[in-house]
């Protein structure tokens, strides 16, 4: 595999090498000193062009953890010179001799479009509202990290929020669906992406009707902006009938579990700590983002022949 | 697979392996004065079955004393990633603390040495064995490291071109007719 | 001097024959068998055609001098088979002037290509607020206005162009668009677009201008040339207006017969352009449209962009593909046309259109302008960006196969275009 760029690109086989990867890297993680040499040598550059502390950090730290070199380009799209193309910018950067390049930008297709000018390995880290495939793979390992098995047929998962602008919702909805998952969305119309009678998923505008016989319970954030743009009348009206409350968690049947992406937006579609949610997978999602980007990147950069 | 005409030879039958295991089983006993501060480690993922068995058969020799089996993916440590594809193995194993333990290696096949390499690289990152000793089932001969074995099942010169598939059913080499070493 | 289009079969209004044409100065001054002359122009299996007319073209300049200048898309436009340009107003300055349009006029002169006809603007730097000069811009000649690049927002502003169109016996051009619905849009708004999570072009954007212009046409009476129709909805409603007899008529570009939505899948901003490539059902029901007379022209909207800025991200780039040199065998490679359907689309109905049929596409008869093109229509070739005469290289044909190759173009009597290679 030379590009982790989209889920529908990895594929079933993709999706289960790396998530086996992971429980290796995972115990590596476990480990007093959690490094190993396997990508001594190799350079992985985070070109980041909207900004991500928490995913760039993550990246670096899985790149770091298997002995790579790392280089740190936050390109916030005031300082790029209006002139500078995409291809300027990666041209310039791969004369430094580069093996890897983790990506995230705002505008779609980006990852394909850099594809052309470096044989370096790209990572999507978040391409405008496609797709963020890593982190659909930390939200399947942590499932079936929490559940205790690899099949996921049958589950039942609920996303709700802004789907129409989340790369989370896309990537997620293929990655489970290819492991079996049923997949209900759930938003206002208003946030839900016209023409999906092809997606593998259930459509509902109602919350409370489905939280019931939902498994994994998926909150997306909703930003403050859809409310400007007139995607939703207020804010009050979204987190009444779409925001996760104690009513709700109560709701849920007692094995569910509930996840987030982060970062979350109180108040709005959290109307509840997460701390005061049994069964909250929240912070394995976060643990478990460093041990699934090792695997990416070990799995990217170790399947290459020398040129 | 090479289209060059093969021949196939089993070296060793099931049984030879049975009373290999079995054979090696004594020596690690015999070697370390009994098992108490030996932990046997199975390398991924040749190893695995044999490490097991031989704890097995450890535990019938000596009763009193359960030993430790655990397993290490070599993989993170090799020398070749990137110079051709890796397929990492499951997740590494390892069920006690081995600093200052007796660490038996475990493989199915020694060739160059560098897996051992690898894995003794990997060990380090458990903890420091008292000393590592280093069993396998066949030692094929080329090596390219200075690694030796200190158990042998059998000693079986191949030549580079040949391959050698160990079971629990026993050991074949697949020659390609007319290659020299 | 006289030049004798030899060996080839010349396209009339009804039907198609095998006689010479023999050309003195600018004018055709016999048409018959076996002529002789000073030159000969060979023509041989193939056919001669009244000079193709472009109703849409960016020529970038003044403004964009860097993706194309007049003289280059000149020349690109005379390799295609072309003798006639409208040339598209998004200049800057825009053609909101009778200075600038005397410019672009005499630029087009000095390149001595073809007839390059500047459009006027509707509103004043085409920023949809205040009209343009019409009155003036139509005494210095000028017969087509449109906002191109934009549709005229404002019903109460487009009321007004239209009943001052129709007392100066001027034509409204449209480009259809209702810009609030296609913020941020990057292809046609389809299943695709969902799963791509980029915000989508309803087709109900364009349909919905295309309807208010038909309804404001019917009132006023004014002609209304409808620009790049792209969906199956725009061809049914300009099919039942002109069922009523309304003042109306419509282009397709190429691209819009032959690419499709999912070509957006691949990232390539080569494949963005406004208004978007569609589905296969709009496809169908523009060819149909175009077989059945619906649809009048087909023009290129030919648009240069510089190679970075289609290194932009797909949401950046800017939309657009050139056209002038494979606009005949993309649309041969799309749609069967004989070849008197094709000098209706590429010639006659376009000069119509224009008000320029004193010289552009003319029955090929003694007396006429020598405006003609020399076209093998069976020819397979591929093309060449190194070898195109457009400065910019910006079109997605690259290394497909098209059927249809212009041999020699004749410009006013002028051979511009020689075997496919430019003389000027």
């Amino acid at each position: 595999m030379k590009h982790l760029r989209s889920i529908s690109e990895l594929g079933a086989d993709g999706l289960s090498r790396i998530l086996k990867l992971t429980e290796s890297m995972a115990e590596i993680n476990t480990r007093a000193v959690p490094k190993v040499p396997a990508l001594r040598g190799k350079t992985v550059v985070s070109l980041f062009f909207e900004d991500s502390t928490r995913t760039r950090l993550s990246f670096e730290t899985a790149a770091k953890r298997l002995s790579a070199e790392t280089m740190n380009f936050s390109v916030s799209t005031s300082s790029v010179n209006k002139g500078e193309s995409l291809r300027d910018t990666i041209e310039t950067i791969t004369d430094m001799g580069v093996d890897a390049f983790v990506v995230r930008h705002k505008s779609v297709g980006v990852p394909w479009q850099i594809s052309q000018w470096t044989n370096a390995s790209i990572v999507n880290a978040g391409d405008g509202a496609h797709q963020h495939p890593t982190q659909a793979l930390v939200d399947c390992f942590t499932v079936r990290e929490a559940l205790g098995r690899q099949d996921l047929s049958g589950l039942n998962l609920t996303i709700v929020g802004d789907i129409k602008h989340s790369r989370v919702a896309r990537s997620n909805i293929q990655a489970f669906s290819l492991l079996g998952a049923n997949i209900t969305l759930v938003a206002p119309p208003t946030l839900l992406p016209l023409n999906i009678e092809h997606w593998p998923v259930k459509v509902s505008n109602d919350l409370d009707a489905v939280l019931a016989s939902t498994d994994v319970l998926y909150m997306l954030r909703l930003q403050s902006e859809r409310m400007a743009q007139g995607l939703v009348p207020s804010l009050h009206e979204y987190s009444t009938r779409y925001g996760l409350d104690e009513k709700r968690v109560v709701a849920l049947q007692s094995s569910a579990v509930v996840m987030h992406p982060g970062p979350m937006n109180r108040g709005v579609e959290m109307l509840i700590d997460p701390s005061d949610i049994p069964n909250s997978l929240i912070h394995r999602q976060v643990t478990n983002g460093v041990s699934v980007r090792m695997a990416v990147l070990f799995d990217l950069l170790s399947a290459e022949e020398l040129s | 697979m090479s289209s060059a005409p093969q021949s196939a030879v089993a070296v060793m039958s099931g049984p030879d392996v049975t009373r290999a295991i079995s054979r090696i089983a004594h020596e690690i006993v015999e070697r370390n004065h009994g098992v108490e501060n030996v932990v046997l480690v199975g390398l991924q993922r040749g190893g695995t079955w044999i490490a097991d068995a031989l704890g097995e058969r450890i535990s019938s020799i000596e009763p009193n004393f359960a030993v430790p089996v655990g397993s290490l993916d070599p993989t993170m440590y090799r020398d070749d990633i990137g110079l051709r594809p890796v397929v990492a193995g499951s997740a590494s194993h390892i069920p006690c603390d081995i600093t200052g333990a007796t660490v038996v290696l475990i493989d199915d096949v020694l060739y160059t040495g560098r897996t051992v390499r690898a894995a003794l690289e990997g060990l380090n990152n458990f903890g420091r064995p008292r000393a590592v000793q280093l069993a396998v089932l066949v030692d094929r001969g080329h090596r390219e490291l200075p690694i030796r074995p200190d158990y042998v099942g059998k000693n079986m010169p191949t030549q580079t071109t040949d391959e050698v598939d160990v079971s629990a059913e026993g050991v074949v080499v697949t020659s390609v007719a007319g290659a020299s070493s | 001097m006289t030049i004798v289009v030899k060996g080839g079969s010349v396209v009339g209004v009804s039907g198609v024959e095998k006689v010479d044409v023999l050309v003195d100065n600018d004018i055709i001054v016999k048409v018959g068998k076996n002529l002789t002359g000073d030159i000969a122009l060979d023509a041989t299996g193939c056919h001669i055609f009244p000079g193709f007319v472009d109703l849409h073209a960016h020529l970038r300049e003044p403004g964009r001098e860097d993706t194309e200048t007049i003289e280059t898309a000149s020349r690109a436009g005379a390799k295609g088979g072309y003798t006639a340009l409208i040339a598209m107003p998004n200049t800057n300055p825009a053609h909101d002037s009778v200075t600038v349009i005397e410019f672009v006029r005499e630029q087009g002169r000095k390149a001595g290509l073809l007839d390059v006809f500047p459009s006027g603007c509707i509103t004043m730097g085409r920023q949809g607020e205040a009209l343009a000069p019409l009155a003036e811009l139509s005494a210095a000649g000028v017969r087509i206005f449109t906002d191109d690049g934009s549709g005229v927002q404002d019903p109460v502003l487009m009321g007004r162009a239209m009943q001052y169109a129709k007392s100066l016996g001027i034509t409204m051009a449209q480009h259809c668009e209702v810009s609030a619905l296609t913020q941020g849009a990057v292809m046609n708004e389809c299943g695709c677009s969902s799963d791509m999570g980029v915000p989508g072009w309803p087709a109900i954007a364009e349909e919905m201008m295309v309807q208010r212009d038909i309804e404001m046409s019917r009132i006023t009476g004014a002609s209304v040339h409808f620009l790049h129709l792209s969906t199956a909805r725009s061809v049914e409603l300009v099919r039942a207006a002109k069922s009523e007899g309304l003042n109306v008529t419509a282009e397709v570009t190429p691209h819009h017969l032959s690419l499709t939505q999912e070509l957006l899948t691949t990232f390539d901003p080569i494949y963005k352009v406004n208004p978007p490539l569609r589905s296969m059902t709009d496809i169908k029901a523009l060819k149909s449209g175009l077989l059945d007379g619906t649809i009048d022209a087909v023009a290129t909207d030919h648009a240069p962009h510089a190679r970075r800025d289609k290194e932009l991200s797909l949401d950046q780039a800017p939309p657009g593909m050139i056209g002038l040199e494979t606009a005949l065998g993309v649309v041969l490679s799309a749609v069967d046309l004989d070849p008197v359907q094709i000098a209706a689309v590429m010639s006659r109905n376009p000069a119509r259109i224009a008000q320029i049929t004193d010289n552009h596409g003319c029955n090929i008869e003694v007396g006429d302008t020598a405006n003609l093109c020399v076209v093998d229509l069976d020819a397979m070739w591929q093309v060449n960006p190194a070898k195109l005469a457009s400065k910019s290289k910006n079109t997605p044909f690259v290394g497909r196969q098209l059927r249809g190759m212009v041999r020699s173009t004749m410009y006013r009597g002028q051979i511009t275009v020689q075997d496919g290679e430019a003389q000027k």
